[in-house]
């Protein structure tokens, strides 16, 4: 793409273009894979078959980054707000008047294609963000800011839970990358993940040993502390805090959650080996990966991806049929080629002079991060199986176009 | 730039390389270390299918086919991989009622969960070809191609013998065998499975998971076609053996008929017999069970090689062969004979005449002139003790083949009885002599043979000394390439020149001795009758005979129970045998019809 107008993208980051078509080819050439069958005739732009509109797709995302990389920065920055407002109100729109696929009613349907427009909410809610962020505030407006913040990120991921679209929800948790490389406090983070670790503790043994884990915890702060007594109060208060929210996972887990998303967090927290139940999606998804070896079977070779044993063998276990074809190699490249991605937009952005081009950018790398960690990590089995797709690689148009127009615009912005 | 936040960004990139850094540990130890999942995806995708191999084809002596196959189809189950599927729809192809079903599968379950069972035996063609289409409905079942037996004619059933599902303990023994593979159980099935059965290939073929079949792994690059199993060219001639059974109908008993210079038996015949395609298909076990409980025909018993007679008087022409190798008579012994050998207590009793040289005791069996020779044999002051004498003698009727097994290709086969010097010591409690055994001179008393043996003693005589083990199987594979296993010629230890007398003996018995009704005009045949004592019944009529006496073609043996004297029954049906086995047309018409139609059951 830069050399076919020199003029006009004389600045774009060529390495940040490459890795997007690799990543977006090696999609491709999975999704074909997937759907290969040597008895079957081959017809590149066949319609029926996923490569098919896959290819349709890929030839829109490149209209649509040309298009991007058109538009005036000053434009995007003026509009942000705009955008996410607009965005904001066609995703809460979707909640009524969308259409139901496999129990999430996420999808808008156009004619024969839906369009899932929480993929657009994404790159909407970065530019909100990085807007908001780098907009001057005022001494009160600082110290509200984070509130404000976790408002603007909280609202798509509330509104895709009306969608009963868990995995995207989670993906605006990503921001809070973002938010720790703009000062959020770590103490905070780190409460977050202690809290994580309790939630666990508690549904894998049960909410005795968290509390226990806790009061252990408090009595060795207790001698650290040596009799000053604000901070005795302060641990008292935070060990009480950490104790309530041990009750409310246990009460949440037992009376709240449906059985089968109790059985999604056991299946991934181990307690439940039933391989044809709940785990079963997890359990083929691990043998395709778990069958590929070190060099793989060979691309077009795999068995576990062809043959449906794995489910959304194309979408979000597409990485399935990379581990299985290309094995440990393949894998390992993957995911070389994704860091090499996302440490380019993080060294990118903090070139930045803009402090926009460089918030949004921080947004980029920790999305496609984000994705990249959930998705892989829930077909390895080290995360719960959530919904989402790898990005650039997934079939799917609406992800594919939601990705490219979250980079693009970063690529724009870096441009000028 | 800010310094915490320069801080904050190397710890950024940090944490997500250390996770990433995590992950591929993961996948290494997933992909590289763990083998479990490369067996899992095996066990998921790739379905080993078993190519069963035809079994091989079983001809004739002059290339007539007896046994081939005609394709059936099983429909197994397993039942771990039964899923929820339409049962109404199975129902119907099936033509079963729903309790039926049910009942099926929970049999299968009980078998066990995760080895297959035969759910649905041979289904026909037409509903194959409808079941295979919705198979993929019904996860868990799958069809299994069998090869079953037919029968072109339900003749020479205990000789070809018949399959059966493999038992538990044969397949611990042969892993070559999985459950409900068919096994030889008897006759020739079972002597040859080895060959009949031929090498199962596999096929991998790539299923989905709903368990449809997506075409061959990679192209077929691991698939081993089955190698068919090879054909068998019987020594059976199938036109004799029919003829055999239709003479032996409504009679207990046996033919053997021997080639003598080769061994190869013509026809082997027990009857009562059964029809072969009984044992074949969906009623094979209902009828097997029935066979098994008709006590009084006994149809599967094969009379041929297991059941043991007193041989009766063809028993002498042995005894005269002994006596004469062992040096205590020649064809001019003569012996006189007064109406019986009289043992003092006890006569054995004969038909009354003076006496007879060696040729015409033959002619006329004379009872007084064979225990005399058979007591002289045992009693041969050449031996140390009555002991070693009857050591001696029965060294020779075994090398003639008679009180133990040929163990060719007849499975099953009784070994007879000549009792050993210990045998005796222990019935006589030690004290014994000559005269205390002298009645298995005559065939009486403690021997017993099979009709088998009695064949293979005529086959003896009829070469003049040697034989070849009876048995069943010409060639394997190719009419060119010949059964070689049974081609080694055992010497019968009694020199040619002794076998002279007794031939002209038995000449005489067909021109002017006991088997002259049964004379054949054409052939010179040489014969023997007997009539075997049956402390059960009417006497067992007993006939060997062989022809041309010249240059032999077929040596005979018939057995027919409670048929009485040898010369009424045994007599015309052996000659019957041989007269359509040289000639190829029989004109003793009316002895043929009555033979046929007689009913000595």
């Amino acid at each position: 793409m830069s050399n076919s107008q020199p003029t006009k993208f004389k600045g774009v980051d060529t390495q940040l273009i490459v890795y997007y078509i690799a990543l977006v080819v090696i999609g491709w050439l999975t999704i074909y894979s997937s759907a290969y069958d040597s008895s079957q005739p081959f017809h590149l732009f066949d319609l029926a078959q996923p490569y098919g509109r896959q290819l349709i797709w890929i030839i829109a995302a490149a209209v649509l980054a040309f298009v991007v990389l058109a538009i005036d920065t000053k434009l995007i920055q003026t509009y942000a707000y705009f955008v996410y407002a607009a965005f904001m109100l066609l995703i809460l729109s979707v909640v009524f008047i969308g259409t139901d696929i496999n129990g999430a009613k996420a999808w808008i349907k156009i004619g024969s294609f839906s369009i899932q427009p929480i993929e657009f909410a994404k790159f909407a809610t970065a530019l909100a963000i990085a807007k908001f962020f780098s907009s001057a505030k005022t001494e009160k407006e600082r110290k509200t800011q984070w509130i404000t913040a976790f408002i603007l990120i909280g609202i798509p991921a509330v509104i895709a839970l009306l969608q009963k679209d868990t995995g995207s929800a989670l993906v605006f948790a990503s921001f809070i990358i973002l938010f720790f490389r703009e000062g959020f406090n770590g103490w905070i983070l780190l409460a977050g993940i202690f809290a994580v670790i309790l939630f666990v503790l508690t549904i894998v043994t049960n909410e005795l040993y968290a509390v226990a884990l806790l009061t252990i915890m408090l009595i060795v702060a207790w001698y650290f502390t040596k009799g000053d007594k604000m901070k005795i109060i302060r641990n008292i208060a935070i060990y009480a805090g950490f104790v309530l929210f041990v009750f409310a996972v246990n009460f949440a887990y037992n009376e709240v959650l449906q059985s089968h998303q109790r059985q999604r967090i056991d299946t991934i927290l181990g307690k439940s080996v039933d391989p044809k139940g709940a785990d079963f999606n997890l359990n083929q998804s691990k043998i395709a990966i778990g069958s590929g070896g070190f060099f793989g079977k060979g691309y077009l070779h795999g068995t576990q991806t062809k043959l449906n044993f794995v489910p959304e063998q194309s979408t979000d276990f597409i990485f399935c049929g990379i581990g299985e074809e290309w094995g440990f190699v393949g894998c390992t490249a993957l995911i070389a080629l994704y860091l090499a991605l996302i440490i380019r937009l993080i060294i990118l952005s903090e070139k930045q002079r803009n402090p926009f081009s460089r918030i949004y950018g921080y947004c980029v790398a920790s999305i496609i991060f984000f994705h990249l960690a959930v998705n892989i990590g829930m077909t390895i089995g080290l995360v719960p199986i959530i919904g989402i797709p790898l990005p650039f690689i997934s079939y799917g148009g609406s992800s594919l176009w939601g990705f490219t127009t979250l980079l693009f615009i970063f690529i724009k912005l870096d441009d000028n | 730039m800010n310094p915490l936040k320069e801080q904050r960004r190397i710890i950024i990139i940090a944490l997500m390389v250390a996770l990433m850094g995590i992950y591929l540990i993961r996948l290494f130890s997933m992909q590289v270390i763990d083998r479990k999942y490369k067996d899992l995806a095996r066990n998921n995708a790739i379905r080993e299918v078993v190519q069963q191999p035809p079994r091989g084809l079983i001809y004739d002596r002059n290339d007539s086919l007896l046994v081939y196959n005609e394709a059936a189809y099983d429909l197994m189950v397993i039942p771990k991989k039964v899923k929820e599927f339409d049962t109404t729809d199975l129902c119907n192809i099936l033509e079963i009622t729903k309790e039926e079903l049910i009942q099926r599968l929970e049999k299968a379950r009980k078998y066990s969960p995760l080895l297959p069972y035969i759910f649905a035996q041979q289904i026909g063609k037409e509903d194959y070809g409808y079941l295979q289409e919705k198979l993929y409905k019904f996860p868990g079942f799958y069809v299994q191609p069998r090869t079953l037996r037919a029968y072109p004619e339900p003749i020479a059933a205990h000789i070809l013998g018949y399959i059966g599902e493999v038992s538990e303990n044969q397949l611990k023994e042969d892993s070559y065998y999985q459950m409900g593979d068919y096994i030889g159980i008897s006759g020739i099935e079972k002597a040859y499975e080895e060959e009949l059965r031929g090498v199962k290939g596999k096929k991998m073929v790539l299923v989905d998971v709903h368990n449809r079949e997506h075409g061959s792994y990679r192209n077929g690059e691991f698939d081993v076609p089955a190698e068919p199993g090879s054909n068998l060219w019987c020594t059976i001639d199938m036109q004799l053996q029919r003829y055999g059974e239709k003479l032996m109908a409504n009679k207990k008993g046996s033919i053997v008929a021997i080639e003598p210079s080769t061994g190869e038996i013509l026809c082997i015949v027990s009857s009562p017999s059964y029809d072969p395609n009984l044992l074949v298909g969906k009623n094979r076990s209902r009828n097997y069970a029935k066979l098994l409980r008709d006590t009084v025909n006994v149809p599967l018993y094969n009379r041929a090689l297991k059941a043991i007679y007193p041989p009766g008087s063809t028993f002498k022409l042995a005894n005269g062969l002994i006596a004469q190798q062992e040096g205590v008579i020649n064809r001019y012994t003569y012996y006189s004979c007064g109406g019986g050998y009289n043992l003092g207590n006890h006569i054995v009793k004969c038909h009354s005449h003076a006496g007879s040289d060696l040729v015409d005791a033959v002619r006329c069996s004379c009872n007084a002139y064979f225990c005399r020779a058979f007591y002289n044999t045992v009693s041969n002051p050449k031996y140390k003790s009555v002991r070693d004498g009857y050591q001696a003698w029965k060294d020779h009727i075994n090398q003639l083949g008679i009180g133990q097994k040929f163990n060719t290709d007849l499975p099953y086969e009784s070994k007879g009885v000549i009792p050993t010097v210990e045998d005796l010591d222990r019935e006589y409690r030690g004290h014994w002599h000559g005269n205390s055994i002298v009645s298995m001179g005559i065939g009486q008393g403690q021997v017993a043979c099979t009709p088998i043996q009695m064949a293979n003693l005529i086959a003896v005589i009829a070469n003049r000394g040697y034989y070849y083990k009876p048995h069943v199987v010409k060639a394997i594979g190719s009419k060119d390439n010949p059964n070689t296993r049974y081609n080694q010629r055992m010497n019968s230890g009694i020199e040619p020149q002794y076998f002279e007398p007794i031939i002209d003996g038995m000449k005489l018995v067909m021109t002017s001795g006991t088997g002259r009704f049964a004379k054949i005009d054409d052939i010179e045949m040489a014969g023997k009758t007997g009539t075997a004592q049956n402390p059960h019944g009417r006497d067992h009529s007993v006939f060997a005979c062989f022809g041309p006496v010249d240059q032999p073609q077929i040596a005979v043996f018939v057995l027919v129970e409670n048929g009485g004297w040898g010369a009424s029954v045994a007599a015309p049906i052996a000659t019957l045998i041989a007269e359509y086995y040289i000639n190829r047309e029989v004109k003793r018409t009316d002895l043929e019809k009555r033979m046929m139609e007689l009913n000595t059951r």
